[in-house]
């Protein structure tokens, strides 16, 4: 239970009041509903603590799919000035560029709800995907330092998608100032054999159907519509990106004391964004999100490769395209306006996703009219929604909304609520094939282990810091 | 018994792990954390690694130990079956572990385990000997 006190200011948020050595107040963005969840836990507490970090701008933000996580909470997004300010690895989390990415096909729920059966089987048995998967690549070391340093370009260049694809990506899916020596042999020996793989735990690959559309001009500016089949992947950086966040966790443990920087929590570790510790920090991260682009677009690859062979279609025939990719476990350079005026901050965002308005200039000319879409994934059972960012976001979490429904129950206590129910079989009730690598994973996995998706989704909507666009039913999932 | 019970949290995995000595505290921490990865039952100690850890205070070590042995697992692909603390002194610790490597005919991995937190790990001594809890990401 938090010991946070929490004042209520409006229908959507919540103000953690300053108090001790906090530098700024927290803002949560919750409903009551969602905001009894969050007071079992201490993820409030996790939001006043972030507050402690050294160059803190405006407030420590929660999005309305918080729970508790270490150091940061998951869903907390933190942005600091590069002059006096931090960068923690910890705000950004062990999966680095954890993100999800959505695809849309020429396929219609229609053509393909008889060979639901073939389609699932085939994407699992074409997709690597559970606990310590290998790819059918295995990197040298030169080889996996350039996937570091060129990210979704070298999946591209190697056969993997097209050029097309990487104006769909947030950054053209690589981040500058990637530097592979920045890196340690630990890191680059568990991303030998991993790119193109999905892992475990709540990584998946779902075919979805757009069910209902909220925003008529958006979807069509995505090129979606009701009854399409789309494809969605949730995965991140592997055992490299955990790495780079262990290792640089350990070494900056240890320079927060030497520095004197007093935190409430040894996992908020951080370095100073302009010392050599927080740039080769900087460095590294860069490298492990661009091994997670260039992971997502080779398993975009390797779907359209199994519906293609499971349908009998030719890649023209399936025409699967890239929506947008998004990242939700990341650190980025970016140009906001405090209090009137204008800044270059460091923002953090742990579990969150960058939710961008129109005519932002990071966005892709075909995106600059409705706003960067945004993925937010929900439980297997309920689907997931499409949204775009908006001006509000940007004035009020810098450009920032959730990433998830939000876990509600632990993975102890969701195995115990499974005991003895076929999940797999509850599933298919719920129109969803499933197929996982490991057993205990779907029971990991049930729906109510996560908080009420649409909830999470009127919250955000109704707060203004992303708008609707579409809400898709999942159909057939591959869970590792 | 079970020298260690899970916690609750959130997202991922809470152990609390007991030991009648300092060092079985530790060797029962690399005990719990392949009990939770593999079928120990399956795992022969066929071969051995030497293990060195230091930290700034007990917990720390805890961390950094806790990082050396899930290592062997997700950097070296190798099963730990039974672990032998020699010595713990000044936050500074020597273990022999004994194990083999992961043979995917042979063994099952049933859970990954993929880093150690600093968040709420403690060390303490109790009555009974002592006792640590720990957080990792799953």
């Amino acid at each position: 239970m938090s010991d946070v006190k929490l004042r209520r200011l409006d229908e959507y948020r919540w103000e953690v009041p300053r108090e001790g050595s906090m530098r700024v107040p927290g803002m949560i963005y919750a409903s009551a509903k969602l905001m009894k969840a969050m007071g079992q836990d201490e993820s409030p507490r996790q939001v006043a603590n972030v507050a402690h970090l050294p160059g803190i701008v405006k407030h420590s933000l929660a999005m309305p799919d918080m729970h508790w996580g270490y150091g940061f909470p998951i869903g907390g997004v933190a942005a600091f000035e590069l002059d006096g300010g931090v960068i923690s690895p910890g705000g950004v989390g062990y999966d680095i560029n954890c993100g999800c990415r959505l695809m849309a096909t020429n396929l219609n729920h229609e053509e393909i709800r008889p060979q639901m059966e073939k389609i699932v089987t085939a994407l699992f048995q074409h997709v690597p995907s559970g606990v310590g998967s290998k790819g059918a690549l295995r990197l040298s070391r030169s080889e996996e330092k350039q996937v570091l340093a060129e990210g979704a370009r070298w999946a591209v260049k190697n056969g993997y998608g097209s050029a097309g694809d990487l104006d769909s990506m947030e950054d053209g899916g690589c981040l500058p100032g990637a530097d592979p020596d920045a890196v340690s042999e630990r890191a680059l020996e568990r991303g030998k054999d991993q790119v193109g793989t999905l892992g475990s735990g709540n990584h998946f690959l779902e075919v979805e159907i757009v069910e209902e559309i909220f925003d008529r001009d958006a979807a069509s500016a995505l090129g979606i519509e009701t009854g399409q089949v789309v494809v969605m992947i949730h995965s991140g950086s592997r055992g490299l990106g955990h790495q780079v966040c262990d290792d640089y966790l350990a070494r900056l443990v240890k320079y927060v004391d030497r520095m004197g920087i007093v935190l409430p929590d040894r996992q908020l570790a951080c370095a100073y964004i302009r010392s050599p510790e927080g740039q080769q920090y900087l460095s590294a991260m860069a490298c492990a999100a661009n091994y997670a682009w260039a992971n997502r677009q080779m398993l975009m690859h390797r779907a359209g490769e199994a519906l293609e062979r499971a349908l009998g279609l030719s890649p023209r025939d399936l025409g699967m395209r890239l929506i947008y990719d998004v990242s939700h476990n990341i650190a980025k350079i970016e140009e906001h306006v405090v209090d009137g005026k204008k800044m270059t901050l460091c923002v953090h965002r742990k579990g969150a996703t960058r939710a961008f308005p129109p005519g932002h200039p990071a966005l892709p000319e075909k995106y600059r009219k409705t706003g960067q879409p945004v993925l937010i994934p929900g439980d297997m059972g309920a689907g997931s929604y499409v949204l775009v960012g908006t001006e509000r976001a940007m004035e009020q979490t810098f450009g920032s909304t959730c990433h998830g429904a939000g876990r509600v129950l632990s993975r102890a206590a969701a195995i115990k609520a499974s005991k003895g129910r076929a999940i797999r079989r509850e599933m298919e009730d719920r129109g969803v094939l499933v197929m996982a690598a490991a057993k205990g994973t779907l029971a990991e996995e049930i729906p109510e282990a996560y908080k009420d998706i649409d909830e999470v989704i009127r919250v955000v909507h109704g707060a203004g810091i992303s708008r609707k666009v579409a809400r898709l039913k999942a159909i057939g999932c591959i869970k590792g | 018994m079970k020298p260690y019970q899970t916690f609750d949290h959130t997202a991922d995995l809470g152990l609390l792990v007991t030991g009648e000595t300092e060092g079985d505290l530790y060797a029962n921490a690399a005990f719990a954390v392949f009990d939770t990865i593999t079928d120990l039952g399956r795992v022969e100690a066929l071969e051995v690694r030497r293990i060195h850890a230091e930290g700034d205070s007990p917990e720390d070590l805890l961390v950094n130990f806790l990082r050396e042995i899930l290592y062997l697992y997700n950097g070296e692909r190798w099963l730990l079956k039974e672990i032998r603390v020699i010595q713990v002194k000044d936050n500074a610790l020597e273990a022999e572990a004994c194990g083999e490597p992961l043979d995917g005919r042979k063994h099952e991995v049933c859970k990954e385990i993929k880093a150690v937190t600093y968040h709420q790990a403690r060390v303490g001594q109790t009555a009974d000997g002592w006792e640590a809890r720990v957080i990792f990401d799953v």
